[in-house]
């Protein structure tokens, strides 16, 4: 019988043997390396989506302009899921059967992330993704890495600041959508381990064009010290016009979803005073010259600035990184699934505009808690605090 | 007291916003029978229109009044191109070329004006008022304001003028109002222009509050339907009514309930309305005309 075995296993290495070079063939011959991207270029989420395509857009035209990434040319397929979970999962699939790609970036949100994910699980490809719920790499999967900073790591940033500021009770503002939802639940879960206590919650809808209501409620509970506003879009400025025209005396905080000029073009005066949390990419020219993201930053700026003619948001940072891992693992893997998984899990001491990227097989983030900053916004900029 | 007061004042300046939107729902459908599903989008053309407009260096009240131009001009094109050339469509099929319209309207603006949100400054200042505990904007009462002044205009015109009682006159019956020497085809393009100009008002006065975004006409046209259904569908004070009486208990359910829930309010209200009255709130009761 054992005999029998070996014979029948033989030509099944012999044809895999064929496989690869087959692949390596095509690697060789210059065969596209096919990106495939799903983002919310347009509804409610477009302010994510917008700007990560765009950076693909010119991140894709740079690698063919220098001749590709290791001499192979770099194709960007590219659908717009307008921000829904269920389009996000329809054309990951696409991507995945028709279109064949060799990753997947995007998931511009939590929502349409997590819709992704179980796609390309199924498919084993692998997926940078650009949403920043903390679900979507906790617990961690096989196929799926995740670019920005988690939601976790927002909610204690922010209250290690609030705390340090002497304040420990805490009003919170959260938007319904997934983005505010995990993150009234990672401000629940840090406020307790920090032995803080939010005392109020209220909720707004991204759409909501009046929230004094809740904030109303708000000012008539006492004992508040500082306000939290976990959303992202145009609702963060709402709140932000409306706390200041009810003259709503607390600290305001607000999560990495109100992380661009865009903020303090909607909120206007609102803005001032208020506290963002973000990646440094809003601060770049006031980080220490020695700092090491300073070059990636200054320089994924400029770029962004000449070929757009707008200035960069952490929401295009996010799709930079994801565009530096891709580089970084297929220059050292090529794009057969299994060793670029691997590649990008093996990466680390990689700078890119978040942070210093250091994979692992427990950490598909991969992104320290401190390369997360505060900022303050004073005279209409955002000013670096710590 | 005072928290009771600052919802209530929250509810009339939301409910006011709704008002408008809700208006144009009843002229288009007075005049023609149909409910334009675009209504909403003229809301965004107009406050699109006149950040942009504003943006290239015209002065504010020209650009506010351009603006209101362009959204005219945005109804006049939806009759022309779209409602004329279907005269003898069922109105159900009119009814899914306005929606197609809406989609329409709703991609070019994503071109001409990206995904973006555009903010304009307010009319009079940003300073809030403070009276009783109870905190407003300068800019609510512009849309107050301006909503009143159109609801007496509204009323005026189709009770004292010739042409309003053509409008009129033309929703009754377009045969009959035809044989009486109307110009129905005029007639149609009046209510349509009409009501392209006033969701581009609602645009333009909401447009500093709730910041301009070329997707901003869905909720305006979601809650401006529900608004003139509420009230019943065609009558301008019940348009109004419907509008205040929506704005009023969100902004109650936000403050006592729950945040939650505060947009299901909208749907049991019209599930309530539908089921105990039918015609809605101050709508003609549904007599057939034989």
């Amino acid at each position: 019988m054992k005999k029998y075995n070996g014979l029948k296993v033989f030509p099944f290495i012999v044809s895999l043997l064929a496989a690869s070079t087959s692949i390596q063939a095509a690697e060789e011959s210059g065969e596209p390396i096919r990106i495939g991207a799903v983002l919310a270029v347009t509804g409610p989420a477009s302010f994510l989506g917008d700007p990560a395509l765009k950076t693909l857009q010119m991140a894709v035209e740079r690698w063919n302009e220098e001749g590709g990434i290791e001499g192979r040319p770099v194709e960007l397929t590219h659908y717009d899921s307008g921000g829904s979970a269920s389009d996000a999962r329809t054309y990951a699939n696409r991507l995945l059967s028709r279109d064949q790609v060799d990753v997947i970036i995007g998931g511009s949100t939590t929502g349409t992330s997590m819709a992704i994910l179980p796609q390309v699980e199924r498919f084993q490809v692998p997926f940078i993704a650009l949403g920043s719920g903390v679900g979507i790499i906790e617990p961690v999967r096989k196929w799926t890495f995740k670019v920005p900073h988690t939601d976790r790591m927002v909610a204690e940033r922010v209250l290690r600041h609030m705390q340090a500021n002497g304040a420990e009770r805490i009003a919170l503002m959260s938007a319904t959508s997934g983005f505010g939802q995990s993150g009234r639940d990672e401000m629940r879960l840090k406020a307790e381990e920090l032995g803080m206590d939010i005392v109020i919650e209220e909720t707004f809808a991204d759409d909501d064009s009046d929230v004094t209501a809740q904030l109303t409620r708000i000012r008539s509970q006492d004992d508040v010290d500082a306000l939290m506003i976990f959303g992202a879009g145009r609702g963060p400025a709402i709140v932000a016009r409306n706390a200041d025209q009810i003259g709503l005396n607390l600290p305001i905080y607000q999560s990495h979803g109100a992380a661009s000029e865009e903020f303090i073009r909607l909120a206007g005066d609102a803005a001032e005073e208020v506290y963002v949390a973000s990646a440094a990419i809003l601060v770049a020219d006031q980080l220490a010259d020695d700092d090491p993201q300073k070059d990636v930053l200054t320089e994924f700026e400029r770029l962004y600035r000449e070929r757009w003619d707008e200035s960069a948001s952490a929401f295009g940072g996010n799709a930079w990184d994801a565009t530096m891992l891709l580089e970084e693992a297929v220059q050292e893997a090529g794009t057969q699934s299994d060793s670029l998984r691997d590649a990008i899990e093996r990466i680390s001491g990689l700078v890119a505009t978040n942070g210093t990227f250091n994979m692992s097989p427990e950490d598909h983030n991969g992104i320290s808690f401190d390369s997360l900053k505060i900022l303050q916004v004073r005279e209409q900029s955002f000013q670096l605090v710590e | 007291m005072g928290e009771f007061l600052q919802y209530l004042v929250t509810g009339i300046t939301i409910g006011s916003t709704f008002a408008l939107v809700a208006l144009g729902f009843c002229l288009v459908y007075n005049a023609s029978g149909i409910i334009n599903f675009a209504q909403g989008d003229f809301v965004m053309v107009g406050g699109m229109s006149a950040v942009f407009i504003m943006a290239s260096g015209v002065p504010m009240g020209l650009a506010l009044f351009l603006a209101v131009v362009v959204g005219g001009l945005a109804g006049v094109l939806l009759y022309k191109g779209g409602i004329q050339p279907a005269t003898n469509a069922e109105p159900i099929q009119l009814i899914i070329i306005t929606v197609g319209a809406a989609l329409f309207l709703r991609g070019v603006a994503q071109v001409v004006w990206g995904t973006g949100y555009f903010s304009l400054p307010t009319f009079t200042g940003d300073e809030p008022i403070r009276f009783l505990g109870v905190v407003m904007v300068p800019q609510s009462f512009w849309v107050i304001g301006v909503t009143v002044a159109i609801v007496a205009a509204l009323g005026l015109f189709f009770t004292r003028t010739r042409l309003g009682k053509a409008v009129l006159a033309t929703s009754y019956n377009r045969d009959a109002a035809t044989l009486m020497g109307i110009d129905t085809s005029m007639v149609l393009l009046l209510s349509f222009g009409l009501a392209g100009a006033l969701g581009a008002v609602a645009g333009v006065i909401v447009a500093p509050i709730t910041f301009a975004h070329y997707e901003m006409g869905i909720m305006f046209g979601l809650k401006g339907f529900v608004a003139a259904v509420l009230g019943g569908l065609g009558s301008f004070v019940g348009a109004v009514a419907g509008a205040l009486i929506l704005g009023i208990t969100e902004a109650m359910m936000a403050g006592y309930i729950s945040s939650d829930y505060k947009d299901a309010v909208a749907f049991v209200l019209i599930l309530l309305i539908l089921f105990f009255m039918p015609s809605g709130l101050f709508g003609r009761r549904g007599v057939e005309r034989v």
